[in-house]
């Protein structure tokens, strides 16, 4: 019977079918682990860079600015006060009080003070937190006999301070507000650009283009400007708002130039460098959220004798309004994270000001990590971790949002 | 008799009204969905008029650019085939990864993985495709080229080289490549799979035997869609692949690709109509030529060879 059923020559082999079928799917197990590795990896790294002990060398050692035997940490706020009048030229000394007047300061700022104009805490070396908590003692040695006259703390690179104070050239005083702030001027003209346009294109194309070439060249050309990399916008953003518009995007239209820059590379420029990069995106997402908004509730509109503007107005766009804002948040996570074209369109290397009008200097998060990481000191390496968290915190916490928006509004018909 | 007459008048006179505000509201939707030909426009015609007056000046020739290895524009060379060569390597290593951890991990995810393991690695992938590429460039720099170095030793594996970015490069394109993939995975009919198991396949070769095969034309697409990103990703090999064009194949050197340059290059105050500026417009073009034929391609492929079930 069984011999009739089974051509003998064909070689059922159920065993070793099994064996390599077994052997396979450990090795799709294993790569979607090698990945997993890879994205802990990341963090890990990054976390390992932002903390750590520090050797860390005064220029001043704060011994011997102790007053009547109070030690420098001890100081009220008018000794401080008084140290750094002693120490200050006074040119320097009235430059701080006529930023912000000592009697309005805290204790702490002055403190702080103190600390980065007399002290001047110097990083000789940095260690890693892995090194910092397995290898403690041998740092402490290492540290006591390398640099004798440093004093080794572990410190936390990614502080509050951090990120309310300036950009800085010195690793210990440098923070990211600058650069958050650039982030969020930059951000806003992007969408300022990037939205309307965005979201009136997709209800063209869903609701109001007929199929005919040039419509079908539109929808073509969206999909390839989203493949278009990011670094060519860059070049278009410097040949056409840095150059072409630069009365505009210097603010020369207006009146308005700023003293510090005089040429097109301004927050204005890069924001809408990013609204062009970021166009499609929204687009593409747009259309689909008024896609699943229900031919039924178009018809009703019309039934009761709406226009197609009211129909669009009143009741496909508020129904697909969870959808757009979800697609506009991923879009701007992605323009919050942009780097390369905002290199060409030429950030800021260093400014410590805040950007304050939309023709000011710009530097951005991810601009400050690169200048960071660019520098070869460990002391900068381990800022750029931090600002990477920060970045990373910040783009987390919007993509969060995204989903709750998505969640929360989502409807079914 | 007089309602129903008014009702006439009043419905004739709603179809005779020309709506303004309607025409008006039409025009700045399509004005809207224009803006992106206009950007189309713009960047061929800006890369295109920069690239043109790079060829024109008396240091460049076309000819000299493909032929010579060497691209040092303040000595007059410019020999195309360093840039390229190490964007051609860096993505030829990013892809080596991305590819076969990319497609293993769409099957797992499509065809093996519980709904739940589903719903814990999807949102993984998501993360990973969501980071910024300046914190991958940092991770290559910081993470990979230490690495490397103390495998291969730090005589061979220099600071920057384009092995470490090639190979962080290739992470950054597997979820791409993943999500891409298990969508044309998952638009495989369940039927195939059930005629499949009913002729005694097991589920390997029903994956790889039937599914694969049917998804062939949108795993093309993704892997394309993939070297495109590869090709044109900047950050990764701005920090981590080195500064300098240099000819040379041996990954653990440091080389710089066609984006890296461009974003050194433009680092500093770059002063218009000089030939550095002119140069990045012809790179650019470059990049853009490259990038738009192989999205064309791979929505062609897409187009073509998709099976179309039921």
């Amino acid at each position: 019977m069984k011999e009739k059923l089974v051509n003998p020559q064909y070689n059922v082999n159920i065993e070793g079918r099994n064996r390599s079928g077994s052997i396979w799917r450990w090795l799709f197990q294993l790569s979607t682990i090698i990945g997993i590795i890879a994205l802990t990896a990341l963090l890990m790294n990054i976390t390992n860079s932002a903390f750590g002990y520090v050797a860390l060398e005064a220029k001043v050692d704060p011994a011997t600015l102790a007053t009547d035997g109070v030690s420098l940490e001890d100081q009220s706020k008018e000794q401080l006060i008084e140290l750094l009048k002693s120490e200050l030229s006074s040119g320097a000394y009235n430059k701080l009080d006529k930023d912000k007047p000592f009697a309005e300061r805290s204790r702490s700022n002055v403190y702080q003070l103190v600390l980065e104009r007399i002290v001047k805490y110097e990083v000789k070396q940095t260690w890693s937190l892995w090194e910092s908590l397995t290898r403690s003692s041998e740092i402490k040695k290492e540290a006591a006999e390398n640099y004798p006259n440093a004093k080794l703390q572990f410190i936390s690179w990614f502080t509050s301070d951090f990120i309310s104070r300036p950009q800085s050239s010195e690793a210990l005083t440098a923070g990211v507000r600058t650069a958050i702030l650039g982030s969020l001027w930059t951000i806003l003209f992007t969408l300022l650009l990037a939205f309307p346009l965005g979201v009136g294109a997709a209800i063209y194309l869903e609701e109001y283009a007929t199929d005919n070439w040039l419509n079908r060249t539109i929808r073509t050309n969206i999909n390839n400007l989203a493949g278009v990399p990011s670094i060519v916008y860059g070049i278009l953003g410097l040949a056409i708002f840095v150059r072409t518009l630069e009365p505009l995007t210097s603010g020369a239209l207006f009146g308005l130039v700023d003293p510090t820059t005089a040429n097109g590379r301004t927050v204005l420029a890069a924001g809408l460098t990013l609204g062009l990069l970021v166009l499609p995106i929204i687009i593409i997402n747009a259309q689909e959220a008024i896609r699943a908004v229900p031919q039924s509730l178009r018809n009703a509109s019309y039934g009761i004798g709406a226009t197609k503007w009211q129909t669009v107005w009143s009741h496909v766009l508020p129904n697909a309004m969870p959808g757009i804002l979800t697609g506009t948040i991923l879009a701007i996570s992605r323009a919050i994270g942009e780097t390369a074209p905002l290199v060409v369109v030429g950030a800021s290397t260093a400014i410590s000001f805040d950007p304050t009008s939309p023709f000011s200097k710009f530097t951005t998060l991810p601009i400050q990590i690169y200048q960071w990481t660019s520098r070869p000191q460990d002391e900068f390496r381990a800022l750029a971790a931090a600002a990477i968290l920060v970045l990373l915190i910040i783009l987390l916490s919007l993509n969060a949002s995204a989903i709750l928006l998505r969640n929360r509004f989502s409807r079914r018909y | 008799m007089i309602l129903s007459t008014s009702f006439t008048k009043r419905s004739s006179g709603l179809r005779g009204r020309r709506r303004i505000g309607e025409t008006i509201i039409q025009a700045l939707l399509f004005f809207s969905g224009f803006v992106s030909i206009f950007t189309t426009i713009g960047i061929v015609y800006e890369l295109g008029k920069e690239a043109l007056l790079f060829f024109q000046m008396p240091e460049v020739s076309i000819l000299e650019s493909l032929t010579t290895t060497k691209w040092q524009p303040h000595t007059g060379n410019f020999g195309i085939w360093p840039l390229v060569t190490s964007t051609f390597m860096t993505t030829l290593i990013a892809m080596s990864i991305a590819i076969p951890l990319g497609l293993a991990v769409a099957i797992y995810l499509s065809e093996y993985a519980t709904p739940k393991a589903r719903s814990i690695l999807k949102p993984i992938l998501e993360v990973l495709a969501g980071i910024p590429t300046i914190v991958y460039g940092y991770f290559a720099l910081m993470f990979m080229t230490p690495f490397l170095r103390s495998i291969f030793g730090k005589d061979i594996v220099e600071i920057y080289n384009t092995a470490s970015a090639g190979l962080v490069m290739g992470i950054l394109i597997l979820p791409l490549i993943t999500s891409m993939t298990e969508d044309a995975l998952s638009a495989v009919p369940r039927s195939l799979r059930e005629a499949a198991y009913g002729m005694g396949g097991t589920r390997l070769e029903v994956a790889l035997q039937v599914v694969l095969p049917a998804a062939l034309s949108g795993i093309a697409a993704a892997i394309i869609i993939g070297v495109s990103r590869a090709i044109g990703e900047t950050m990764i090999v701005a920090v981590a692949a080195g500064a300098g064009p240099k000819f040379t194949l041996n990954p653990f050197q440091g080389a710089e690709t066609i984006t890296g340059h461009i974003v050194r290059i433009s680092g500093g105050d770059l002063s218009y109509d000089s030939i550095d500026y002119n140069s990045i417009f012809a790179l650019g073009l470059l990049l853009f030529l490259i990038t738009l034929t192989l999205n064309i391609i791979s929505q062609r492929i897409v187009r073509r060879f998709r099976e179309v079930y039921e």
